[in-house]
């Protein structure tokens, strides 16, 4: 790996430039970004997740999410033959070491990754008393964290457990999808690094995002589909059996 | 005006409560934040809060303007869609500061598997061995090189 | 800080959001809606029986309303920005309109209902105490000493109208906070059209037990005979007010074991484990069968007054312990199972902290401190304690 000198002087500035991009401030500000451009969502690839845990551990770097409280997790589930309402499931400090070897063999064995689901018929921005919580206009579901009064009801009526209070800041946490992040053109922290590329985040009002074609020729569900909650969390090959 | 005699009292209490009233609107609008309500029931200025801040991995691209003789081996193997900051953490202050702040030298025994070891969990068609029985304890990177890991391959580091 | 898990659960639902301050402010609030209702029969439906408890449920009323925000401000995490669910509410939380509800019954019913049943007595004491005490007097006067009888019969015209508005106020104000509860549709252990029927009345239920043992509590303090006509008409309405509400919570119960869905083993699990203690033997057997039959006994026996206050006494204690266990279990309850319905955590109380045991004590104890304070400003029964009222001074 030997950069020459001369390189450098060439590399420099270009990366410079782009980094400076990359450092630019508000949406309104951002070059680029406009927020009616934009309809996030993200899309797992149950098929591809090898629960290493290094999202959970990237979320928590780049959010500053602290121990023991998880903006995303992974979970490993085992399934005996037909018995679906009966998994057996687990998640190890949310999966950030990836897993112990499991004790059980046999049966059917997977890892869902775990997040916030982007609901656009969201019931904890339902709830808020005040505001604190609410839907970008370009979908993305964030608290306000100097207006969040700490009340924990959006806690409460999440169906999904991805909330929590930051004992720090005694305010409501969620994922942001890296709004901090995807506003500037890059992805999310959990998408960046996963390995095998479970992870997607895609651009709904986009016409050549790749995720259209996806969800015209796979079988997508989301999560808890009864309470209609209009998750924009798709999965791909989500078992039956999954909580 | 006889309907009204004697009711006195009462019209002191609606002034009091009318009082309260103007009190209310004139402290709400005091101490209501200006950006409220301009995209919806909450504090438009949050979005612009939340989007500035810091950022502690610099994305694949960014490792890519400096480090490109890296990106063309890994091209050539598996590793081709593993982002760098997969294995080196995040490095937005090291994309920042390439002189003065240098990314920590990786353990590979702790480091590959967390991928690579045996999990009945993990899909089938996935690379997975024991890592006692498969390298003995010696470290992953004793025979293969993590930027394109096929032995053989781009020769060991 | 580890809380023994049972099972798997999301790994953000290990901690409980809700704690026993939380299961404290739907049992002050249900205090609330009780008494006032117990005090409405008199006024608006002319049970003349309760007349003696009137007074002492208002102020029994205003007592508790006056404690019950102290519960949810401790809880919150920037109780400094509480103001903000008036400034900024956000019209489709049960919560924030709960603010407003609480706010309208608080002055526009109850203060000023209070206010325009004692009006004389504060006019006479403005006249006729001294030192800070006329001052308080004074400005409670508003400014008007008109206690002429037209100005009188003006102000129970007017209080008969406000506890007209105030039956429904009051039903909505406990209702809110079922509802509150009852509309989470992510916790099935709490989502149900029933809830907000059943908080009401179990609400009325605890606050006519507790304006019944209070008035008994008073008038032995007072060496005052207790008017039995009037425990018993009290007690009467209790135990029909149970048996409704009874027959309702076992309604949900059944509803829920029949149709058994997919949350219902999980839930089925939890109470026969975790929550056995507090809702099977404290919420059911002890706290609400236990007093529906003794209260039974005296509706279909012949019993001696003696017998009847100690029943009457029991009954009021055991009933305020199954009313809190019923809001224990709801709350509490309802967050010990985990949303996969795959596992359960544990609640861990506090003792001295902020949302602890003994601040939930000293919350308990509060409204009967504000209830002195009260009961020495506006004395329920003027005419025994302090000698007969001097003659109203004629309206200038």
């Amino acid at each position: 790996m030997n950069i020459t000198r001369r390189r450098m002087l060439v590399l420099l500035p270009a990366a410079a430039v782009a980094w400076k991009y990359v450092l630019a401030g508000t949406p309104e500000a951002s070059p680029n970004y406009q927020m009616t451009e934009h309809w996030w969502a993200m899309l797992i690839d149950i098929t591809k997740c090898i629960g290493c845990g290094s999202c959970v551990r990237a979320c928590q770097l780049e959010n500053h999410v602290p121990d023991g409280y998880f903006r995303t997790w992974v979970e490993r589930y085992h399934i005996e033959d037909w018995e679906m309402e009966y998994p057996k499931v687990d998640s190890p400090d949310g999966g950030k070491n990836g897993f112990p070897v499991a004790k059980e063999t046999g049966g059917k064995n997977f890892f869902v990754p775990k997040m916030r689901n982007q609901c656009a018929d969201s019931p904890c921005t339902q709830v808020c008393p005040v505001g604190a919580t609410f839907v970008t206009p370009d979908g993305v579901v964030l608290v306000d964290q100097k207006y969040c009064l700490g009340c924990r009801y959006c806690v409460q009526a999440c169906p999904y457990g991805c909330r929590f209070i930051n004992p720090k800041t005694e305010t409501a946490n969620k994922c942001t999808l890296c709004y901090h992040r995807i506003t500037k053109g890059l992805t999310t922290a959990c998408c960046e690094v996963c390995p095998t590329g479970a992870r997607q985040l895609a651009n709904l009002k986009d016409p050549k995002d790749p995720i259209h074609e996806f969800l015209q020729t796979h079988s997508v569900q989301v999560l808890k589909p009864y309470l209609a909650t209009r998750s924009k969390c798709f999965y791909y090959g989500l078992d039956g059996a999954v909580r | 005006m006889k309907a009204f005699k004697d009711t006195g009292h009462l019209f002191r209490v609606a002034a009091v409560f009318l009082a309260g009233f103007i009190a209310f609107l004139v402290l709400r609008s005091l101490l209501v934040p200006h950006s409220f309500g301009r995209y919806g029931h909450y504090r438009a200025d949050a979005i612009g809060e939340i989007a500035a801040l810091p950022i502690s991995y610099a994305g694949h691209q960014t490792c890519e303007t400096c480090h490109s003789e890296v990106v063309d081996v890994k091209n050539k193997g598996v590793h081709k869609g593993v982002a760098c900051e997969s294995c080196h953490g995040p490095q937005a202050k090291h994309a920042d500061d390439p002189g003065s702040v240098v990314p920590d030298k990786l353990d590979t025994s702790m480091l590959c598997p967390r991928c690579h070891q045996t999990n009945v969990a993990k899909p089938k068609s996935f690379p997975q061995v024991d890592a006692a029985e498969h390298s003995g304890g010696a470290a992953c990177n004793t025979c293969h090189q993590p930027h394109t890991p096929a032995i053989g391959a781009g020769g060991s580091q | 800080m580890q809380v023994p898990v049972e099972g798997f659960m999301y790994p953000n639902e290990i901690e409980l959001q809700w704690s026993v301050l939380i299961v404290l402010y739907p049992f002050l609030t249900g205090l609330v809606a009780g008494a006032f209702i117990l005090a409405s029969l008199e006024r608006v439906f002319r049970v003349e029986a309760v007349k003696p408890t009137y007074r002492l449920a208002l102020l029994t009323a205003l007592a508790f309303l006056l404690v019950a925000p102290l519960p949810l401000q401790l809880h919150l995490g920037h109780p400094e920005r509480s103001y903000e669910m008036y400034l900024t509410p956000h019209r489709s939380s049960a919560m924030a309109m709960f603010g407003f509800v609480y706010l309208w019954y608080l002055l526009a019913v109850l203060v000023l209902e209070i206010w325009l049943d004692y009006r004389r007595d504060i006019v006479v004491l403005s006249q006729t105490t001294t030192g800070w005490r006329r001052l308080i007097y004074r400005v409670l006067t508003l400014g008007s000493t008109n206690i002429s009888p037209r100005a009188l019969h003006i102000d129970e015209r007017a209080g008969w109208l406000i506890t007209v508005i105030g039956i429904p106020s009051a039903f909505l104000l406990h209702g809110y906070v079922g509802f509150i509860f009852g509309s989470v549709k992510a916790n099935p252990w709490w989502s149900s059209p029933l809830m907000p029927v059943v908080f009401l009345f179990s609400a009325m239920v605890s606050g006519i037990a507790v304006v019944m043992l209070l008035y008994m509590l008073v008038s032995s303090l007072r060496k005052e005979p207790i008017d039995m006509g009037c425990v018993d008409t009290v007690a009467k309405y209790l135990f029909y007010t149970f048996v409704i509400d009874f027959s309702l919570e076992m309604l949900d119960l059944i509803h829920r074991i029949y149709e058994a869905d997919e949350s219902f083993r999980s839930l089925d699990f939890m109470v026969h484990t975790r929550l056995y203690f507090s809702q099977v033997v404290l919420q059911i057997f002890i706290g609400t069968l236990l007093p529906i039959t003794l209260l039974g006994l005296t509706q279909v026996l012949k019993l001696t007054p003696m017998v009847r206050k100690q029943i009457y006494v029991l009954s009021g204690c055991l009933t305020l312990i199954g009313i809190f266990a019923m809001r224990w279990n709801v709350v509490i309850g309802g967050q010990l199972f985990s949303k996969s319905f795959l596992g359960y955590t544990t609640y861990k109380m506090g003792f001295a902290t902020r949302e602890g045991l003994l601040t939930a004590i000293v919350l308990t104890v509060l409204p009967f401190v504000f209830l002195w304070v009260l009961v020495k400003l506006l004395p329920p029964w003027p005419e025994r304690d302090s000698g007969a009222l001097p003659d109203a001074t004629p309206a200038h």
